[in-house]
């Protein structure tokens, strides 16, 4: 199926099982670039599977995911790798930075994987630590910082590169309502800046209130509120 | 609460009384505040005049006469687009969401729909409060909160309902 025009990640009929457990039963998805799409429905609705998949991280049983053009189930795994590094950005629940590095040297770390200098890489990771408003972390490590603050480093380590996605899986889900407040309104404001679209799983409505729209997972189907009212 | 379509989804599973109707009524919804029997018929009366009932028999007996109202196929329709449309996310709000799914449920329609179309209305006015919070003061900020925490309780109650309409529908149905 030819995806809708303008649309940057599109998903149709996705099937996705764990053995006998169905993750995906027919998931469906769309976004824009510079849309903010949060990912709704109760534990174990499917809506992380549908994330992964999504991202390249897991590959679907049946169903087409194109991404600005190109089929991911034609592409092979360094392909994936490739679009994961460069065009694609992810933060977690918890932030999963490396503990021995000092934060800037985190935030500073996709782009060294690319083979961008030291030097030229933190600076840029500076860059993007000041957005986030940790900027005077940079030489702490991530043991020295609170959740608030690692989780905003970790936004920055993922909007480093550029990506025009970024997913984000419960990215306050470890954070106070303050906190996770913060770090919602910083990681949309600098996501809508880059025009990056946001892929947002999250099961607090406070958090999907971030979003410009909704699509709610259950047993594995979605539902796309926006057209279904 | 909207007493006529109530009364309206009640008799859609067939003719009754006033009487029957005031008794189902005050079985299903109205456990702290039962209808007045006043109630009945002036609603019953209203909905015959806008031709959502029709009198479908009439008893005659030692005391006044007795009607058995049915509804009728435009009563069916108003109850279909009552249902349908959201209510406008407000404090409070779940005895009416609570009929709803009731009589979804009853009526055999789809109360999972109920329950998404609510949530996409609450989240709509949700975002207009966080975006309205983004760019005012902390007074702004304050009253946008209190504001997002009642439509985040009432999403929570959605959420859990969601997951136990198997559970209710059994018991309503029993009833």
């Amino acid at each position: 199926m030819t995806p809708p025009p303008g649309t940057l990640l599109t998903a149709e009929n996705l099937r996705k099982s764990y053995g006998p457990t169905v993750a995906l039963d027919g998931a469906a998805f769309s976004i824009h670039p510079g849309e903010v799409v949060a990912v709704m429905g109760p534990s174990g609705s499917g809506k992380s599977t549908l994330l992964h998949c999504l991202a390249g991280i897991v590959p679907p049983d049946s169903g087409s995911i194109t991404y600005d053009g190109r089929e991911l189930a034609g592409m092979n795994d360094a392909g994936r790798s490739a679009l994961r590094r460069s065009e694609f950005g992810f933060v977690f629940q918890f932030g999963q930075l490396v503990p021995e590095l000092t934060c800037v040297e985190n935030v500073a770390l996709p782009l060294r994987l690319n083979g961008t200098s030291r030097k030229e890489a933190e600076r840029s990771a500076l860059s993007w630590m000041e957005r986030l408003e940790v900027d005077d972390l940079k030489d702490k490590r991530p043991g020295e910082v609170s959740g608030g603050q690692g989780q905003r480093v970790a936004v920055a380590r993922a909007l480093v590169t550029g990506p025009r996605v970024l997913f984000a899986d419960e990215p306050t889900g470890a954070l106070d309502s303050l906190n996770g407040e913060r770090v919602m309104e910083l990681l949309t404001d600098a996501a809508r800046s880059t025009n990056a679209a946001v892929v947002l799983v999250t099961h607090e409505a406070r958090v999907a209130a971030y979003s410009d729209r909704e699509i709610v997972v259950r047993d594995g189907r979605s539902r796309d509120m926006e057209r279904a009212i | 609460m909207s007493i006529g379509h109530t009364l309206l989804g009640l008799l859609e599973s067939g003719p009754r009384h006033g009487y029957d109707l005031k008794r189902a009524f005050d079985e299903k919804f109205g456990h702290d505040r039962p209808l007045h029997y006043g109630q009945v018929y002036s609603t019953m009366s209203r909905l015959l005049k806008h031709g959502l009932v029709e009198v479908d028999g009439i008893e005659a007996g030692g005391g006044p006469e007795r009607k058995r109202y049915a509804i009728t196929d435009a009563g069916v329709t108003d109850v279909e687009h009552w249902l349908a449309t959201p209510e406008k996310p407000e404090e409070y709000l779940q005895s009416t969401l609570y009929t709803k799914v009731v009589l979804a449920l009853l009526t055999h329609r789809d109360a999972t729909d109920i329950l998404d179309t609510q949530r996409a209305e609450h989240l709509r006015s949700m975002r207009i409060l966080t975006d309205r919070k983004r760019k005012g003061d902390l007074a702004d900020q304050l009253i946008c909160d209190h504001a997002l925490f009642h439509l985040e309780a009432d999403l929570r109650w959605l959420e859990l309902t969601a997951a136990r309409l198997d559970k209710l529908r059994a018991e309503v149905v029993a009833k």
